[in-house]
């Protein structure tokens, strides 16, 4: 720990110490879990638009076939883990708060596991970074570290910034999940190698791997993995949530903060997650898309706690029954971590690429228990990574006032949840942030409907003017050729009226 | 006491006079009020609010005689904006026990008399002659007039059904 170190943890203000529960799972080697009986895949396992299916119920596929593909410019493929029948494609629960179900496909396993033919690659360094970027979005991957951005757009960042330096995530910063330290501890090359493809696609000079101090063993087999590579750094992080946060990461490592509503490319970084640089490595050695991720399986109800390599698509209730079933009344389980993470309304759902846990909570671990009045300790404000003021805002929105709330800077919350945690009287600040920024996303979409609204009615009365101003014209057209006709008939008949009259003469003569 | 209580309600009668002419005296009316608040409005005509038209919740709002949230299909946006623009505190409470809906058909009862879609202000249903409708799910503002319309009812107003895209955290309950 160096000096530049002290001084940096000295000056760090913010942030929280949950209950680490990390030794529950950290000396679990990451073992296979062997495939389940059915398989559902999410078209939507990323942020940006659902994936397209390719492929018709009844199909047999193949592993690593591509089943559904990115639509638009945010997006990611979905490939099969294994080979199989495509059983439906139709909504199913999917891992999400609401408990909704959304569009999903379901692959029934044949056991064969027979791929499709892979490209691999022996030389990823000397792919050109568009390829690289472009292997990438091939591959299907995304952010493993729970944010599922498509890695193949942010590795574009390079081209509209210039992006100097890159920086792996490894700070694992919440309580149980332990299978990215996992992943550097056995696959560190690989996280590396990664690291330095992901460096080259972006145009960054240098690598900088932050990992927390609590894992020793994974900041010396990296440290051992980088040591050949000059541009590749590993620096030690305060054990402190929410250190793997983006934005407090890249404060922290680089002493450059990220500008409210900004991206980290705005300032030269972009920041990938430790799990991601594996998979990338793998991805573009292999040629094998992304189809399996590693999860950490824990809490106190859990009969074994462990570190699994699953096929996505793998429903949690399977996962649970691998390792042995609940020994204890399960209070709740979450997916992810316990302060970011998503409450489950059951186990019928499938894990997905974001899915880095899933926990299996007693009451005693979840707490919880009613909430009393504000007494304006102010340790919300203390401990929250942006500097906001979160009794305030949820005072605000309390009473109805989203939009004061974002006068207070809550657009700029993280939903890291430091607030709530903390709060002595156990005021569900963070759930009142979520409340908020909801409520103000349905006012902008109900907006937004209400201006196409207006140009659908605009376009109607236009056409109704328009349908009535021709059906008038065609009426004067056909009134202007009846009488035209009219007056021809009554010319042509005074004509030959004229023509009898000198005839007339003629013939009495 | 008393000079000091007929000094102050001098001061004050004469004061709230001055006040009084004031207001009449330099009254400007606000400036194309109505016309600006139909502009806000969505323009569908949909008489959901129970004036003829948006023109007619123009006037009402203008006067006062309508609260903010008259408009179902502008929803609590529409309600804040206008409550901005004339400077009243607005209740959304009463909004929310309104289930937003839209207009369905069923398939089995439609006879495609076309009769719906001639009356639908934003063009939201489709269909031919005795060919049956449907409903754009993205234009409906759910305003009721096809339902009304239909000679089968065949078109029911139904609830907006609850996707990822549109699902949102319900407001913590609070001791």
């Amino acid at each position: 720990m160096g000096f530049r170190d002290l001084i940096a943890d000295f000056k760090l203000q913010w942030g929280v110490h949950p209950d680490g529960h990390k030794s529950l799972t950290s000396e679990r080697p990451i073992e296979s879990m062997p495939l389940p009986e059915r398989l559902v895949l999410p078209l939507a396992q990323h942020i940006g638009a659902p994936a397209r299916p390719v492929v018709a119920p009844g199909e047999r596929v193949l592993r690593g076939q591509r089943l559904a593909e990115p639509v638009g410019m945010v997006s990611s493929a979905v490939h099969a883990p294994t080979s199989g029948r495509i059983a439906d494609i139709g909504d199913y629960p999917v891992p999400h708060p609401s408990g909704l179900a959304a569009a999903a496909l379901v692959l029934l396993p044949d056991g064969l596991d027979e791929p499709v033919a892979f490209e691999p690659c022996e030389d990823p360094h000397s792919l050109e970074a568009d390829e690289i970027a472009r292997r990438v979005a091939a591959g299907g991957v995304v952010g493993l570290g729970g944010a599922t951005f498509p890695a193949a757009v942010k590795l574009g960042l390079g081209k509209r910034n210039p992006v100097h330096t890159l920086l792996l995530n490894g700070g694992e910063c919440e309580p149980y999940l332990s299978c990215d330290d996992r992943t550097m501890r056995e696959r560190p090359q690989a996280v590396v190698d990664g690291a330095r493809l992901m460096a080259r696609a972006l145009g960054a000079q240098a690598v900088v791997i932050g990992i927390e101090r609590n894992k020793p063993a994974a900041i010396a087999a990296v440290q051992l993995a980088a040591s050949g590579h000059p541009e590749v750094s590993v620096r030690a992080l305060p054990v402190r949530y929410p250190m793997g946060s983006e934005k407090q990461l890249v404060a922290y490592l680089t002493g450059v903060e990220v500008p409210a509503g900004g991206l980290s490319a705005e300032v030269g970084v972009v920041v990938h997650n430790v799990g991601t640089a594996a998979e990338v490595s793998r991805v573009l050695r292999t040629g094998e898309p992304l189809t399996h991720r590693a999860l950490t399986v824990s809490g106190a109800a859990i009969s074994r706690p462990a570190n699994l390599r699953v096929a996505i698509g793998t429903s949690v209730a399977d996962i649970i029954a691998h390792c042995g079933g609940v020994r204890r009344d399960v209070a709740r389980y979450v997916m992810g971590g316990p302060m970011m993470g998503m409450l489950l309304p059951g186990t019928d759902v499938p894990v997905v690429k974001g899915s880095s846990g899933v926990l299996s909570l007693t009451s005693e671990e979840a707490g919880g228990g009613s909430a009393s009045a504000c007494i304006r300790c102010a340790r919300c404000a203390g401990v929250c990574p942006i500097g906001l003021q979160p009794f305030e805002m949820a005072a605000r929105i309390r009473a109805g006032r989203a939009e004061a709330a974002v006068d207070l800077g809550l657009k700029d919350c993280i939903g890291c949840g430091s607030c709530a945690y903390t709060c002595p009287a156990k005021i569900p600040l963070s759930h009142y942030f979520s409340y908020a920024k909801g409520s103000l996303a349905a006012a902008e979409r109900s907006r937004l409907k209400n201006e196409s609204i207006k140009k659908l009615t605009a376009a109607r009365s236009e056409r109704l003017a328009r349908e009535a101003r021709e059906k008038a014209e065609a009426a004067a057209r056909r009134k202007a050729e009846r009488e035209a006709a009219k007056r021809r008939a009554a010319e042509a008949a005074a004509g030959e009226a004229a023509e009898e009259r000198r005839e007339v003469p003629q013939v009495s003569a | 006491m008393l000079i000091a209580v007929t000094s102050l309600t001098l001061i004050a009668t004469c004061l709230g006079l001055i006040l009084g002419i004031a207001a009449r005296r330099f009254h400007v009316e606000p400036p194309e009020l109505v016309s600006e608040l139909e502009a806000m409005l969505p323009g569908s005509q949909c008489g959901q609010c129970g004036f003829p038209g948006c023109n007619g919740a123009a006037e009402a709002l203008a006067d006062g005689l309508a609260p903010v949230t008259l408009c179902p299909p502008g929803g609590p946006a529409l309600a804040l904006a206008l409550a901005d623009k004339l400077g009243v505190q607005v209740e959304l409470g009463a909004m929310g026990e309104r289930e937003p809906t839209i207009a369905a058909v069923r398939e089995d009862i439609c006879i495609g008399c076309t009769k719906c879609f001639k009356e639908c202000p934003t063009d939201a249903i489709h269909g031919a002659m005795k060919q049956m409708h449907s409903v754009m799910k993205e234009a409906c503002t759910g305003c009721g007039k096809c339902a009304e319309i239909c000679p089968t009812e065949a078109v029911t107003l139904v609830p907006v059904a609850a996707t990822l895209g549109n699902w949102r955290w319900r407001e913590p309950a609070f001791a």
